[in-house]
């Protein structure tokens, strides 16, 4: 390998991303767009969830059951209604998404310690926020329910019977179940995968398409040459982008930073060696900028969305499609990202992704190189 | 075994097959050091092909071909440092500036640093392109396109270079600055091999290799050539009723090859037939004769008459 030419490649590369504005607008806006639409966009958070209530009892326990959805965060109690039907068409056309029917013997029912029947009606159109909602409510109801006993004990003069069993849950890492410091980090990896495939799937395809490729492998340059030499610049341009994520992440959307700076810069610059390895295998193997580009987004952008757990968490996907999160090399950047803002962990525990990605990223070049002929045929 | 000097190329029944087409038939010559050898040829007739196979830059099927001294198959790196290739379309940078694009190009073929300022300075004053090297290569008219190309290409002082059809497309005056320069190169010893359509272009070359369907139909210098090509001599006729006289000349014993040029007629007739003999015979038929007259062919009737030729023998091979 001859450093002279290398870098006689990267600074050709430097000027033709400099004077292709459409490539400078990628670098630039993706890592803006992308934090703004998926930071504020996926919220995977139920809060606020619309409630209508059908009280057919109206006692004062009613109300205080009523009171306690009130003042939960999860819910707004958005209106209590009188009659049953006034509950379906409130379900039917979306004012809300959970409807609770109390009976007319409630408070009856706590008095002579019988159980009470509580109905819940959910929209279970979105799942997601289904499930949330029922749980939520179960919460509030369990809590009340709770009280309802201890009052009933007091009452009746027992002999104070200590609970067997009570949880005292505390979450760690991301204390108040933000989805947003679970998204947000994990954007970068969605950026460096738009921003690395896209731009170098183009730039190898660029040079066949207009035919300098045959003038430059008539030269004594070799292909390694030519793979590193053109990826150092948008190595560059990539970490740059990261560090503007990270910024983002930090300053703007207020995710907690707790890890090393050296195992996010270690982690990101791994990751982004597979990722422009596998933008420049796809550049080669195609010779079109048209399907390097189409080809680029489809191989990096969906599956680094939808299968490396940034928005799904793997252990929940189907047993089937597991097997192909590991194709993934966002799979194992989203770990480290995840690991470095919340959990605050070290170089020393994040060696299984990081190993993961070394040899994810050995692989891709290599292909690259095995791919890159300095041949016509 | 070939023996070969840093500046020849020598080639042996080389053969290029693209699935069932052959591109590449059985092909062999040697350059000689310092000669400008044209390969002329109508499109598609494997010119292209057969320079690409010289420079590396696509395997053969078969044979030899020896560039510099070194196998294109075993050694393609080697020819690599030893050549200047300008491919067929324009191939140099055109979202770089000139000065960019030669700086790029004496890095890929390690000029060294002492030499790289001198180096460009000559490209620059050979291509004529003195005072616009931050022009952007894409904003070069076709003329300085070609040049600066060429200049690229002979940065490191390849000891042979190959040119793909490099005027074409570029206009009279361009196409003969940029022939003075080849000559120019061929003076200072450097072995030219060029491929042309422009027959006018072939009169330049030292030696010519004429190729049709992929086969070398014709190897020699452009007098060899033109005089070796027309079996007989060359009668340039000048007369009315051009149709009726070509249909008289057909039958007329010793004319070989009648045909049409512009508003004249050229005729191949054997050593026998003379010109009293033809004018007597079309005057019988009442068409007045202006000027009859031996002529030199050109390269163009050589290679009409040869391509010709080949094709008639090609035919009498078929069954019939």
């Amino acid at each position: 390998m001859n450093l002279r030419r290398l870098l006689a490649i990267s600074r050709k590369e430097v000027f033709q991303v400099v004077r292709d504005s459409r490539s400078l607008l990628i670098v630039l806006l993706m890592p803006l767009m992308l934090m703004t639409t998926l930071g504020y966009g996926v919220n995977l958070d139920a809060r606020h969830i619309r409630v209508f209530a059908f009280d057919r009892e109206g006692s004062q326990a009613s109300q205080d059951l009523l009171k306690r959805f009130q003042s939960s965060a999860y819910f707004d109690l958005v209106a209590i209604v009188t009659d049953y039907r006034a509950l379906a068409a409130a379900l039917d056309d979306g004012r809300c998404q959970l409807a609770i029917v109390i009976p007319y013997d409630f408070s009856a029912r706590l008095h002579d310690g019988r159980p009470a029947n509580i109905q819940a009606l959910v929209d279970g159109s979105d799942n997601n926020t289904a499930q949330l909602a029922i749980g939520y409510a179960q919460g509030v109801l369990a809590s009340y329910g709770a009280a309802v006993q201890a009052e009933y004990l007091r009452k009746s003069n027992a002999p104070t019977v200590n609970p067997v069993l009570s949880v005292e849950a505390r979450t760690w890492f991301n204390e108040d179940l933000e989805s947003k410091n679970f998204i947000v980090p994990g954007v970068a990896a969605i950026v460096m995968a738009v921003v690395g495939v896209l731009l170098t799937s183009l730039t190898v395809a660029r040079e066949w398409e207009r035919g300098t490729m045959e003038q430059l492998i008539s030269t004594p340059v070799t292909s390694l040459e030519i793979i590193i030499g053109k990826l150092l610049p948008y190595f560059a341009l990539g970490m740059f982008d990261t560090a503007v994520c990270a910024a983002i992440a930090v300053w703007w959307f207020q995710v907690p930073f707790r890890g090393s700076l050296i195992a996010l810069t270690v982690g990101s610059g791994i990751y982004l060696i597979a990722i422009l390895g596998l933008g420049f295998w796809i550049s080669v193997a195609t010779k079109h900028q048209l399907a390097a580009s189409q080809i680029g987004l489809v191989t990096a952008f969906l599956p680094s969305f939808l299968l490396s757990g940034f928005t799904f968490p793997i252990d929940q996907m189907p047993v089937g499609v597991q097997p192909f999160t590991y194709l993934i090399a966002a799979r194992y950047y989203i770990v480290i990202l995840k690991s470095v803002f919340l959990r605050g962990s070290s170089l020393g525990f994040l060696a299984g992704p990081l190993i993961a990605l070394v040899i994810y990223a050995a692989i891709m070049v290599f292909l690259a190189k095995q791919s890159f002929h300095k041949s016509l045929a | 075994m070939m023996r070969s000097s840093g500046n020849s190329v020598e080639v042996e029944n080389l053969v290029k097959r693209f699935g069932d087409f052959t591109a590449v038939d059985r092909i062999s010559f040697q350059t000689r050091a310092g000669e400008v050898f044209g390969f002329l040829g109508p499109n598609g007739s494997g010119k292209s092909t057969t320079i690409r196979i010289l420079c590396g830059l696509l395997r053969p099927t078969s044979g030899r071909a020896i560039v510099a001294g070194y196998d294109v198959v075993q050694s393609p790196e080697l020819i690599r440092r030893n050549i200047g290739y300008m491919s067929q379309k324009f191939s140099l940078y055109a979202d770089l500036t000139v000065f960019e694009n030669l700086r790029f190009y004496a890095g890929m073929y390690g000029v060294p640093a002492a030499e790289l300022r001198a180096r460009i300075d000559w490209a620059l004053e050979m291509a004529g392109l003195r005072g616009r090297e931050s022009n952007l290569t894409g904003t070069l008219s076709g003329g300085w396109k070609q040049r600066l190309a060429l200049g690229c290409a002979v940065l490191h002082r390849p000891p042979i270079v190959f040119l793909d059809e490099p005027t074409s497309g570029v206009d009279p005056l361009s196409r003969r600055l940029f022939w003075e320069l080849i000559q120019r190169m061929s003076s200072e010893g450097v072995t030219i091999f060029v491929t042309t359509h422009y027959m006018d272009e072939a009169e330049y070359c030292n030696r010519l290799a004429l190729m049709n369907g992929g086969k070398l139909i014709a190897l020699g210098t452009p007098t060899e050539l033109k005089l070796g090509a027309i079996r007989g001599s060359l009668l340039l006729l000048e007369c009315d009723r051009l149709g009726d006289a070509i249909a008289r000349l057909r039958h007329l014993d010793g004319v070989r090859d009648v045909a049409v040029f512009g508003n004249a007629l050229h005729l191949v007739v054997s050593e026998a037939a003379d010109s009293a003999a033809i004018r007597a015979a079309l005057e019988a038929d009442a068409i007045s004769v202006t000027s009859l007259h031996t002529i030199r062919p050109s390269l163009e009737d050589a290679f009409v008459a040869l391509t010709a030729r080949r094709g008639a023998e090609a035919s009498s091979e078929l069954p019939s």
